[in-house]
């Protein structure tokens, strides 16, 4: 296929992997869009007219999980680089297991702010005018798409390691979800502060 | 590299529906593009009567449209502003977006940079198939009993918030908005495979400097697209969720008649849609116009047989439109009430804007001035552009001050500002690019004097159709009005409406034209030589047969910059951008075939070279 054939070609003179690249443009395309809401945020809450409702503690777990699945992430692709397959494997199933523990968690916290009456619209019950709650609940929601498709993207890999594919003469698709990774990773943190410190703007 | 790109068996679903072939994608958004451009055209034709006869009966509109929507022949109101609303839509998306930019990015960029196809064909053949859906979507709101949306092409809340505030707020809007979403993919798809061929694939020596004008805009656009378009994604999702989901990110307290009574909404606030709206709206702009741009700095040099003026100039204004592009689109809200010294802020990047975008318009300028110019259909189209982007750049500047803004700003002034300065310009551009790299595509060129006929009605129907309208909103007459025959000081005005419908459907009947040229030449047209313009970029050293990896052999090495026309010491006028220079390696490709066109070339005079010579060394760009 001309696919590969033009990777082929492409792979000798030593730039970043067109897929890797394209990877890093659509993560650049993913920045802008909450960005572009988080600047919508902003905007709304100056107009006043706005509840100020503390985050859920479940969220500082969530975060916690995060980083160490960011840590574990990075040790595997370390390891594969060093061509230790084992390790690359424990690394990956470490990932997914905090992946899965942040979806838990945020869980929780959609559980803790409907106990509260914050919902995502006034049809489920909260009180009119509360745009607050919607904004947050759907940063959350939309990042946690993201992370989904990122857990998915990990838990290939890690069926690839089981296989022994991923090593470092074939990096490719451990380079590209540590990549990915990272960045759900990075935004959870940029949103929780951010909506951490908002009432503060 | 083995040559066996091309042999591998394709079945017509492969070659032709479901293709990876970047030449086959850009023919499919041109086709897709030039159908979606007919009925974006048809549809203003037919709101043009309702404007120029407002009481007369009409058997078509009934015969077209129905008892419902053009009872006893004339337009219905509602319907009036759904048709404006998908013409817009249908214009600024489907033909100006992706019509040009999918169409000449994909056919061009591969071939330009010298790749055998796009980083990834797989997103590429996924970006269109996004688009014709997308497409689909969009045109089945016309089938439905409530009408395709009807707010404008800008759907602000809270007619496109509130289903229930008019038909055309209802499923049309939802349709709408989900043909948009899926646009936003097919963009951000085909957006992120230009950048990365352009960035990644260049072929040997190949610098960025080397790139043609083309390619700089083409990867500028994307880069546009790729930051701008995730935001209106945003504003889209959030006025879904309004819809859809009963938040209230954009309604506010809101009371509705007939028994609906207060909503349970409120709080939200429609301005910040705008905010998110303009903030794709206004590099929007450019995304439309700047590939039309890189295309007449491509088809002006070649047939001025000059190199293009201030290269490097030409680069940083392309950079400069980009950056300001998204600092600029509160002057699209100056009447929201917005803060003054905000406004001002917005007024004085507006104004910026009119530095590159004059140091380019002069350049297209110097770049004919003294040239050995031919006037082929594509010269023809892209001087057209230019004309286009002076008289309404030049309004632009009077819509930039928020003080005259505020007056003009509901007028039929900003209509004709719009129509010449992007409308008008951008389909030259693209109508340039078609008759510029026709041969490309089919290895046949398009009929000359259907051609010229075709530019000469166009050219001066658009000016009768928009000039005049400058004259209307400076007398006050409102646009996204359905008839002015009720308000008596506009009622001088209904004769200059006739007039503009005429011309607009004289502008409509030379598109006819253009029609029957482009898909009977794709059989018919006379067959062309392989570089038949005699230009100097890659995209002619490739066979025209279809070919998967474009070269039959290595991909041509690059030892020169694009614009090589007529140096003073080369036997040539022009020399491909694979020729090496004097003991510098060796030519992979000959120089094809000498020009179609070649009995209208001359040599330079002397005066045209010094001052050639002359400014190169002005503009630093000595490359011999």
């Amino acid at each position: 296929m001309i696919a590969s054939a033009s990777m082929e070609e492409y792979n000798n003179n030593g730039k970043m992997h067109p897929q890797k690249f394209s990877l890093v443009l659509l993560i650049v395309g993913m920045t802008m869009l909450f960005l572009g809401l988080t600047s919508a945020f902003l905007v709304r809450e100056a107009e006043g007219n706005w509840l100020h409702f503390s985050l859920p503690p479940q969220f500082v777990n969530s975060t916690i999980a995060v980083v160490i699945s960011s840590i574990s992430m990075y040790f595997a692709m370390v390891s594969a680089r060093k061509d230790n397959l084992k390790q690359v494997t424990i690394g990956m199933a470490v990932t997914l297991l905090a992946g899965l523990s942040f979806v838990y968690f945020q869980y929780q916290g959609f559980n803790d702010l409907g106990d509260r009456g914050i919902f995502f619209s006034p049809a489920n019950g909260s009180e009119g005018g509360l745009v607050s709650g919607s904004f947050v609940i759907m940063f959350v929601a939309l990042h946690l798409l993201h992370l989904l498709g990122g857990i998915i993207f990990v838990a290939i890999v890690l069926v690839k390691s089981l296989m022994l594919k991923v090593h470092k003469k074939n990096m490719l698709s451990i380079s590209m979800c540590n990549t990915y990774w990272h960045f759900v990773g990075i935004l959870w943190i940029y949103l929780y502060l951010f909506l951490y410190f908002a009432p503060q703007f | 590299m083995s040559n066996d790109h091309g042999h591998h068996k394709e079945t017509f679903i492969s070659k032709y529906v479901f293709s990876m072939d970047h030449k086959m994608i850009s023919k499919q958004f041109l086709i897709t593009g030039i159908i979606m451009g007919v009925m974006g055209v048809a549809m203003s034709i037919l709101f043009r009567l309702q404007l120029a006869w407002p009481e007369t009966s009409f058997p078509i509109l009934n015969w077209l449209f129905g008892d419902q929507w053009a009872p006893e022949g004339r337009l219905d109101s509602g319907f009036y502003m759904g048709l404006v609303t998908i013409h817009g839509t249908i214009m600024v998306f489907y033909v100006l977006t992706a019509g040009l930019s999918g169409t000449f990015s994909n056919l061009l960029i591969p071939l330009q940079v010298g790749a055998r196809d796009m980083a990834s064909p797989f997103m590429n053949m996924l970006s269109y198939w996004f688009f014709f859906l997308s497409s689909v979507v969009l045109m089945s709101s016309m089938f439905i009993s409530t009408g395709p949306a009807s707010g404008g092409w800008t759907v602000y809340p809270p007619l496109s918030a509130l289903a229930k505030a008019m038909p055309g707020s209802g499923l049309g809007m939802t349709l709408w908005l989900i043909a948009i979403i899926l646009f936003i993919v097919s963009a951000l798809l085909g957006g992120i495979n230009y950048i990365t061929t352009v960035l990644n694939m260049r072929t040997k020596g190949m610098s960025m400097n080397r790139m043609p004008l083309t390619i700089w805009a083409f990867l500028l656009t994307a880069i546009l697209g790729l930051l701008s378009f995730p935001v209106l994604l945003g504003g889209g999702l959030l006025l879904m969720f309004d819809r859809l989901a009963g938040t209230s990110f954009y309604l506010s307290d809101i009371f509705l008649g007939g028994g609906v009574g207060a909503l349970e909404q409120s709080g939200g606030s429609p301005i910040l849609f705008q905010h998110l709206f303009w903030f794709l709206g206004h590099p929007e702009v450019y995304i439309i116009i700047m590939p039309a741009l890189g295309i007449t700095s491509e088809v002006i040099s070649v047939n001025a047989r000059k190199p293009i003026f201030g290269y490097t100039a030409m680069v940083i204004s392309l950079i400069g439109i980009a950056v300001l592009s998204f600092l600029v689109w509160g002057h699209h809200m100056f009447i929201t009430g917005m803060n003054p010294f905000l406004g001002t802020v917005f007024l004085i990047m507006t104004l910026i804007i009119a530095v590159p975008s004059a140091v380019k318009t002069f350049n297209y300028l110097a770049t004919l001035w003294k040239g050995s110019i031919r006037f082929t259909n594509g010269m023809m189209f892209a001087i057209g552009l230019v004309s286009f982007f002076i008289t309404g750049g030049l309004t632009g500047l009077f819509l930039g001050n928020a003080a005259l803004d505020i007056s003009l700003h509901d007028t039929y002034f900003v209509v004709a500002h719009f129509h010449l300065v992007m409308g008008s310009s951008a389909i030259f551009g693209m109508m340039a690019g078609i008759y510029h790299w026709f041969p490309r595509m089919f290895g046949r060129t398009m009929n000359k004097t259907l051609g010229y006929i075709h530019f000469w009605l166009t050219f001066i129907s658009a000016y009768m159709v928009f000039f005049p309208m400058h004259f209307q909103g400076l007398a006050g007459v409102p646009r996204r009005y359905y008839t002015f025959d009720i308000l008596p000081e506009f009622a001088p005005w209904l004769d200059v409406n006739v007039f503009i419908t005429l011309a607009a459907i004289l502008g409509g009947l030379a598109q006819v034209i253009f029609l029957y040229n482009f898909f009977s030449s794709i059989f018919k047209g006379e067959k062309s030589s392989q570089n038949p313009w005699g230009a100097n970029t890659l995209e002619w050293t490739a066979p025209v047969e279809h070919l998967h990896g474009n070269w039959p052999g290595e991909i041509p090495t690059v030892y020169r910059w694009p614009y090589d026309y007529s140096l003073p010491d080369a036997d040539s006028d022009f020399i491909p951008q694979n020729v090496p220079h004097d003991g510098e390696g060796e030519e992979i490709h000959v120089a094809p075939v000498a020009p179609v066109a070649s009995d209208a070339k001359k040599e330079p005079e002397e005066s045209n070279t010094m001052f050639f010579t002359l400014v190169k060394n002005w503009f630093g760009l000595g490359r011999a």
